[in-house]
């Protein structure tokens, strides 16, 4: 009975106060540490890096989901101690971001636009990384019938026609606009049409609509491999060149954002298009399968 | 004339208006030492009257003088006046604390020392019965035992004017005794100056030494007790005394 | 469901092993989130406390605008709070998108409203009689705005617990703000998010699992401090 509500509600009080000074203190003491002198490096527990800056990598969840960069980017850490902070979009809100100037570097896959972007200056020193293919997927039933036809537009057309369910992302991702773009080529929009599902998701959200709807979607080949194992879908369609998926990496202008840390973004690009970069890149597996593909795919 | 020392309060020119005039009180003067009992119909302004004197409603027009002084507006003067009174109101309200730390309230805002409030709380807890409920969570107690408590909390740092509002409204007989017992031994042995405010008559003229009659707002009349029930100046003061009067 | 069995197992695995991954995440869920609401604390409790005594009449068109951002969707508060600190709003200077300090911003803006209105109601229900009692009884101003606040501690032990449970469980703001960043912005839901996408449901059932158990050990010492409600 007595007071003790009130005595509680002051030490709470009390508390809230204390943790805020606690968390001060914590937020201090990460400080002092970053400004702490280059020689202190000898001192740490061997395998852990001293960070001494950071960057951050707009990127698409296809690079980041199925596990690359944190494959990629802790060796990139230990080399110059530039840790890569990555903030995962679909590729047209990378590019916002990166335009906005609050990312240093880019991974992306649009090509088309991001040589428009590099040619109006917003983005510099692009470079074609690495690549890999999309593939349509879809319920093992193949309801559709693309089982061995050779192209997409083919296959797009089968699926329009056959009023078959298609899972779109519909989030202005590279994934995404490809897809418009085949449906283009098909001249056919599907926009509207009941069979036709725009989920504004990313690829895994969209792969895992696509299992539970049994319908077809294109996808990356990295991020269907990465959760293949999670859902039913299968290949219907792969192969075709108009499938090609070119990711570039570039930095953010420092001319259009003088507070990127341009140089930084150099030593990333630097990294990835190193031969030691290219075979990392190279030799990344998911489930006993290799992802991407270095260096420029249509030669 | 009276020793201008025991002057306590002076209201002057005193208007309150709200939808319309509730107070209007030309000249009013309580002096050291005495019991005052206001009385009055309902919604004749007397709890306004209580709330004015006490500083926490600002009159729309007038004066209050404290010992012959203006009242200043605001500020640590204004503060120091205000801690020589307080107001038991209508409503009982007692802080969601033990009973203990309710009554040393008043004392803890006047910065006396614990030794002080220990004793003074010690002490007053007796003289109102309560010394085993000392540790209870105030806002668990009986409507008798709450209003004892009020008087306690307001007595207990000891204020030259206590001001109370229908303290026994809401009470059984033995608890209105009990609570009239407290008020006239306290006015007597601490010599504080009490502005009781009650619509029951008998109770005006069993503690009372003067009586105030108020209707619509205005002071009707003003004098000593015995005067007021056996002798009015006015007709409806009589009226209303013998509890006549239709409102 | 064998899935989500499964999911439970590994939860409680990752739980009792500390796995440092998940510890870090959710220590920063709760240093985040627990940061907001110590700020939305201290501006909303006095805030409340002020509009809690005026008149509602006086205050009523202000009541609307807070209930209106009590109920604002997370990610608005997340795009507003966006458009602010990217370096092309008016605070981008700062270089603070991205960042925990970000995300705490965005969770007080979401937080705050929440302390406000509610230590209001709570203080509205008496909040005028007891400012007026401990005035009479010679309260400064100091002690007054205590004893008005302590009164309705109840109420606003309510308010800061619903703040902390509105923001320590939303994704929406701290998404935008944060960026999910691994090891630095990522929090329990962010990560709640991600795990889902990349068919790693272990994890993220087992981060919220966690998300509810805290949420039950809040709610019940709450719920055993008010009583259930008797403790109004
Ligand atoms: N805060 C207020 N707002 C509006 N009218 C009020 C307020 N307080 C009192 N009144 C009005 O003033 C008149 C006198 O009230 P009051 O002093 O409480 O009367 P009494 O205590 O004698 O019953 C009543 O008509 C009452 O309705
Ligand atoms: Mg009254």
């Amino acid at each position: 009975m007595l007071s003790n509500s009130k005595i509680f509600f002051k030490l709470l009080l009390f508390l809230l106060l204390a943790a805020a000074l606690l968390f001060a203190a914590g937020c201090s003491r990460e400080a002092a540490s970053d400004s702490e002198p280059e020689n202190g490096v000898d001192d740490e527990t061997p395998g852990v890096v001293k960070i001494t800056d950071r960057i951050i990598l707009a990127t698409t969840t296809s690079t980041y989901d199925c596990g690359l960069l944190d494959f990629l980017n802790p060796l990139f850490t230990e080399k110059t101690g530039i840790e890569v902070q990555v903030i995962s979009q679909g590729t047209g809100a990378a590019l916002e971001t990166g335009a906005r100037g609050d990312a240093d570097v880019l991974l992306v896959h649009d090509r088309k636009s991001e040589l428009k972007l590099v040619e109006e200056g917003t983005f510099i020193d692009r470079y074609d990384v690495m690549y890999n293919d999309f593939i349509v997927v879809g319920p093992a039933e193949d309801p559709a019938g693309v089982d061995g036809v050779a192209s997409a537009v083919e296959a797009f057309n089968l699926i329009a026609a056959g009023e078959d369910i298609f899972v779109s992302r519909g989030d202005d991702s590279g994934t995404n606009r490809m897809e418009l773009r085949l449906w283009e080529s098909a001249g056919i929009d599907p926009e509207g049409q009941d069979w036709y599902l725009s989920i504004g998701q990313g690829m895994g959200d969209t792969l895992r609509v696509a299992d539970e709807s049994m319908g077809y979607t294109l996808t990356d080949r990295g991020t269907y491999i990465a959760i293949f194992d999670s859902v039913e879908l299968v290949i219907a369609l792969e192969g075709d060149p108009a499938l090609f998926n070119q990711y570039g990496v570039m930095a953010v202008n420092p001319k259009e954002h003088p507070h990127v840390k341009y140089n930084y973004a150099l030593l990333y690009i630097e990294f990835l298009m190193s031969d030691e970069g290219q075979n990392l890149i190279n030799s990344f597996q998911v489930n006993g399968e290799r992802l991407f593909f270095p260096g420029y795919g249509l030669k | 004339m009276a020793n201008h020392e025991e002057f306590l309060i002076e209201l002057k020119g005193i208007r309150k208006y709200y939808d319309r005039e509730v107070l209007h009180v030309e000249q009013l003067l309580f002096k050291k030492g005495h019991v005052y009992g206001v009385i009055g119909p309902s919604g004749a302004g007397k709890s306004t009257l209580l709330r004015i004197i006490n500083l926490l409603t600002p009159p729309d027009s007038g004066t209050l003088l404290f010992h012959d002084r203006p009242i200043p507006a605001n500020g640590a003067g204004r503060l120091a006046i205000q801690r020589k009174m307080t107001l038991v109101f209508q409503k009982t309200l007692l802080f969601k604390d033990s009973v203990r730390n309710n009554v040393a309230y008043g004392l803890k805002a006047r910065g006396f020392p614990r030794s002080v409030i220990d004793e003074r709380v010690g002490s007053l807890l007796k003289q109102v019965g309560m010394t085993d409920l000392a540790a209870r969570r105030a806002d668990t107690l009986s409507g008798g035992e709450a209003q004892r408590v009020t008087i306690a909390r307001a007595v207990a740092f000891e204020p030259e004017l206590l001001l109370l509002d229908e303290p026994t409204a809401n009470l059984d007989p033995g608890n209105v005794e009990l609570i009239e017992e407290m008020i006239t031994k306290l006015a007597r042995n601490k010599a504080i100056t009490v502005v009781m405010v009650t619509h029951n008559v008998f109770q005006a003229r069993r503690i009372a030494d003067q009586v105030i009659f108020i209707n619509q707002g205005r002071i009707v009349e003003m004098g000593p007790t015995e005067k007021i029930f056996s002798a009015p100046d006015h007709e409806n003061t009589r009226l209303f005394v013998e509890g006549r009067m239709v409102y | 469901m064998s899935r989500l069995f499964e999911g439970i197992i590994e939860a409680f695995r990752l739980i009792i092993t500390l796995n440092p991954a998940l510890l870090q995440i959710v220590s920063l869920s709760l240093r985040v989130s627990g940061m907001a609401v110590v700020i939305a604390a201290l501006i909303g409790i006095p805030l409340g406390a002020l509009l809690g005594l005026k008149p509602e009449k006086k205050t009523r068109l202000l009541n609307k605008i807070i209930f209106t951002f009590m109920g604002m969707p997370p990610v608005v508060a997340g795009l507003i709070i966006y458009l602010i600190l990217s370096r092309q709003g008016p605070l981008g200077v700062l270089g603070l998108l991205y960042t925990p300090t970000a995300m705490i911003i965005a969770q007080v803006f979401l937080a705050s409203p929440i302390v406000i209105g509610l230590t209001m109601i709570g203080i509205r229900a008496r909040g005028c009689d007891v400012e007026e009692m401990a005035r009479s009884l010679g309260a400064g101003s100091v002690l007054i705005a205590w004893t008005v606040i302590m009164e309705s501690r109840f109420a606003i032990l309510g308010a800061i617990i619903t703040g902390f449970s509105r923001v320590v469980a939303e994704v929406g703001a701290v998404m935008i703000v944060g960026g999910n960043i691994a090891g630095h912005t990522r929090v329990m839901t962010t990560a709640i998010v991600l795990e889902t996408r990349k068919g790693n449901f272990e994890l993220a059932i087992g981060l919220g699992l966690i998300l509810l158990i805290i949420s039950f050990i809040i709610n019940s010492g709450l719920y055993s401090i008010q009583k259930g409600g008797k403790n109004g």
